[in-house]
């Protein structure tokens, strides 16, 4: 993959060459979705108690979610990360134009999520009263399913605040995901990836996929489990 | 000074990373890891500064059982931002960001670590973080403790804890950056010949240590995240009247905490480690138990966290698992204090400031680690709990230890920083001062906290007064022997005797070039041929 010879790209003082360079940025990115992991489990962890202790409430918030927005993102953020990968490819084939149109696609795909969940999805669970904090008003509709559930309002709250605070940081992930495909795309455009640091690429494609891999996780545990297809 | 003979006056080499350029511009915008480490050199001393001055306040608080000087509500406030300074903002970063980020590229061959711009950033973010922190002090404080226990923390105090910990939460993500930056550097920037088990012992606590920074450092984030919600929103999430769990933040709390004590003390073990080699010019006895006690530390660490709950809702089944696997944390810190001690038999021990450092810290650290076994025993720590024995207990793990490692290496590698010498006499006088305030400081709070005195009162029963005194004395006497280190560095770093590349003969990559490096460290990217500590037998008998 990192053939000296083809690499035109400026290498850092304190490395030798652009092999260590490139491996070293890339155990970097490594190193960083590790402390990722961590930062999104204190709230995973947090979650798996509350839904332990409080089953029906957790159940009942499930059911108050819209599945059509979880299963949209679900379909939206896997082919985003086929266009990434594709993009990761065309990065290493040194093909400018397809990189662009990858990133773009990518780049799409990405803010269509983060406007259908802050537009629509959020943005109906305000007017619902359905933010614990901020608007917590639950229509009649609602208490009937937290009754339903034999399961209380405090506990309903529990759920959404670990609702909104996971796909709340998966969002602000993906907006800064956003940020990387943008500055990457101008650095193509520049010429100074495919001519060069092509590893730029995998590295934000590393990070793409790390957040589409929490989501993969969230979407179940928010919007499938608590048997509603049973 | 030395016990090496200096046939040629040692100078200065012309240009060297000090004086290679000037200005501020030049400072605060370096990517140099030696000047950054400058720059957190100055930050972290101010830090220490003020958390000092506050356990100074303190103990004269305590020096009568009605409390000498201030309500009880101040001094609950003074003992929280003393610990949080002291933790997030000296003890954590102090080794790691100075010694570390001077250290670790130079021990390794390398120009530079991996990411000097993101070195720069963590500094950035530290300060920021230190910055927002104290304005939360100086705006009233925080009367939490530095454990911020919830429902207290998120319901009942009434100090600035949002913002508090809002710089508490910046200041983690400086240690993860730095984490990962060292974590690379080791990895990817080694000489060639520079294996693995050729790296100094410094090198493999720092990794150990980085592996903490960036597998702990996101859980307090996160929790404090959760904090700050709680108190912004109130809707429960460690709120037991809602619904919430409060011992679900002891439990994120201490699976942060409990390592991040082995981020204080994993590092001094490692200056532990070069300060006993180059005093004694021997290999370190058993090289790879010492390296591999550093990794079995730091992952033991994150399986002991229910060791500080034993008392507050945890099944007596976790509480006796959580008892053993503490107890397994004695093993390689033992092996670490036996090989040490091995290394010194039939040795010839130098007396120099950084051997007495490094002797202080195996007899404090082996008292520090042994009481913390009283401590993770479950019948015990019912007695213990929250008593003065917990105080002096981490005292002397985390001043006793981690502190004297950090004074000890800068003795040690003073003279590389600088390229200059300090008054040895008045350095080992400071030692010993260090040495004999710390023990009068802490030693009488082993005996309150057995006889029951609780931690974090502001006022005790008057038969409690004798050894009270006596704490505050010999904290008196710590705080002249920390003071007299200031004074004698800065005269040496302008008008010390000029100390020449290696005035220990020590070995280490380090000790081969100039004392001060030059800005790249190597003009000539060395070839490791040998292991570490390879010292010959013609100098095992000079001095």
């Amino acid at each position: 993959m990192a053939d000296a010879h083809v690499s035109a790209a400026p290498v850092a003082h304190q490395f030798d060459d652009f092999q260590q360079q490139t491996v070293a940025d890339t155990f970097g990115m490594w190193l960083f979705l590790a402390t990722e992991v961590l930062f999104f489990g204190g709230l995973f962890c947090g979650y798996s108690l509350y839904r332990n202790l409080y089953f029906e409430a957790f159940t009942a918030g499930s059911h108050l979610l819209k599945i059509q927005y979880g299963a949209f993102y679900t379909v939206l953020l896997i082919c985003s990360s086929l266009t990434m990968a594709l993009g990761v490819r065309a990065a290493q084939l040194r093909q400018k134009h397809a990189l662009t149109i990858y990133l773009i696609l990518t780049w799409i795909m990405g803010f269509a999520f983060v406007y259908v969940k802050l537009r629509y999805e959020w943005y109906g669970d305000y007017l619902e009263g359905l933010i614990p904090g901020v608007n917590w008003a639950p229509s009649r509709e609602s208490l009937e399913m937290v009754n339903h559930f034999h399961a209380t309002l405090p506990h309903l709250a529990l759920f959404f605040i670990f609702y909104f605070c996971m796909t709340g940081l998966h969002a602000l992930h993906m907006i800064v995901g956003l940020g990387l495909l943008t500055t990457l795309l101008i650095f193509t455009q520049q010429g100074k990836v495919t001519g060069g640091n092509y590893n730029w690429v995998e590295i934000v494609g590393l990070y793409w996929h790390f957040v589409d891999i929490v989501w993969i996780f969230l979407f179940p545990l928010l919007y499938l489990i608590g048997g509603r297809y049973v | 000074m030395s016990t090496v003979a200096v046939e040629v006056t040692p100078t200065l080499p012309e240009v060297h990373y000090l004086n290679a350029d000037y200005g501020w511009r030049s400072w605060l915008f370096t990517t140099d890891h030696k000047r950054i480490a400058w720059l957190y050199l100055f930050a972290i001393t101010g830090f220490f500064a003020v958390g000092g001055l506050m356990a100074t306040l303190m103990r004269l608080n305590l020096v009568e059982p009605q409390g000498a000087l201030m309500e009880p509500a101040s001094y609950n406030k003074l003992f929280t931002a003393h610990g949080l300074i002291m933790i997030f903002f000296f003890l954590a970063p102090s080794i790691p960001t100075v010694l570390g980020n001077f250290l670790i590229p130079i021990m390794i061959g390398a120009r530079d670590v991996a990411f000097p711009k993101l070195n720069l950033l963590s500094w950035y973010i530290f300060m920021l973080a230190g910055s927002v922190f104290m304005l939360a002090v100086i705006r009233g404080g925080v009367d939490t403790g530095w454990t911020l226990y919830t429902p207290l923390s998120t319901t009942y105090a009434n100090g600035h804890v949002l913002s508090a910990a809002v710089g508490i939460f910046i200041s983690g993500f400086s240690s993860i950056l730095t984490g990962l930056n060292f974590m690379v550097t080791i990895h990817k920037m080694r000489a060639p010949g520079m294996t693995w088990f050729r790296l100094p012992l410094f090198i493999w606590s720092l990794y150990a240590t980085s592996v903490i920074f960036v597998l702990a450092m996101p859980v307090i984030a996160i929790t404090l995240a959760l904090i700050a919600l709680e108190r912004v929103f109130h809707v429960g999430i460690f709120d037991p009247a809602l619904g919430g769990d409060p011992i679900l933040f002891q439990h994120l709390f201490w699976f942060f905490g409990h390592p991040e004590v082995y981020i204080l003390i994993l590092p001094s073990m490692g200056v532990i480690s070069e300060l006993v080699a180059a005093g004694c010019r021997k290999r370190v006895f058993g090289y790879s138990f010492v390296a591999f006690s550093s990794v079995a530390i730091a992952a033991i660490s994150f399986m002991v966290w229910g060791l500080h709950m034993f008392l507050t809702g945890q099944s007596v089944y976790a509480g006796f698992v959580f008892s053993a696997l503490s107890f397994a944390v004695a093993i390689p810190s033992a092996i670490k204090v036996f090989n040490w001690t091995a290394t010194m038999h039939k040795a010839s021990v130098s007396y120099d400031a950084p051997m007495l450092y490094a002797i202080g810290f195996i007899g404090l650290f082996t008292i520090g680690g042994l009481t913390g076994l009283f401590l993770a025993s479950l019948g015990t720590d019912v007695h213990l709990h929250d008593t003065y024995f917990v105080v002096a207990h981490f005292h002397y793990v985390m001043v006793g230890g981690a502190i004297m490692g950090y004074l000890g290496g800068l003795h040690l590698w003073w003279p590389k920083m600088t390229g200059k010498l300090y008054p040895e006499a008045w350095a080992r006088f400071a030692c010993l001062l260090v040495f004999a305030g710390f023990n009068l400081t802490f030693g009488p709070q082993f005996i309150l906290g057995y006889l029951g005195m609780p931690r974090r009162y502001a006022v005790y029963p008057p038969e409690f007064q004798v050894l009270n005194v006596m704490s505050s004395a010999g904290a008196s006497i710590l705080a002249v022997g920390y003071f007299i280190p200031l004074v004698y560095f800065t005269w040496s770093a302008f008008k010390g005797p000029v100390a020449g590349p290696n005035p220990w003969g020590a070995k280490g990559l380090e000790w081969t070039i100039p004392s001060p490096p030059p800005t790249n460290n190597f003009d000539v990217t060395p070839i490791v041929t040998q292991e570490a500590y390879a010292y010959g037998h013609e100098e095992a008998h000079v001095g």
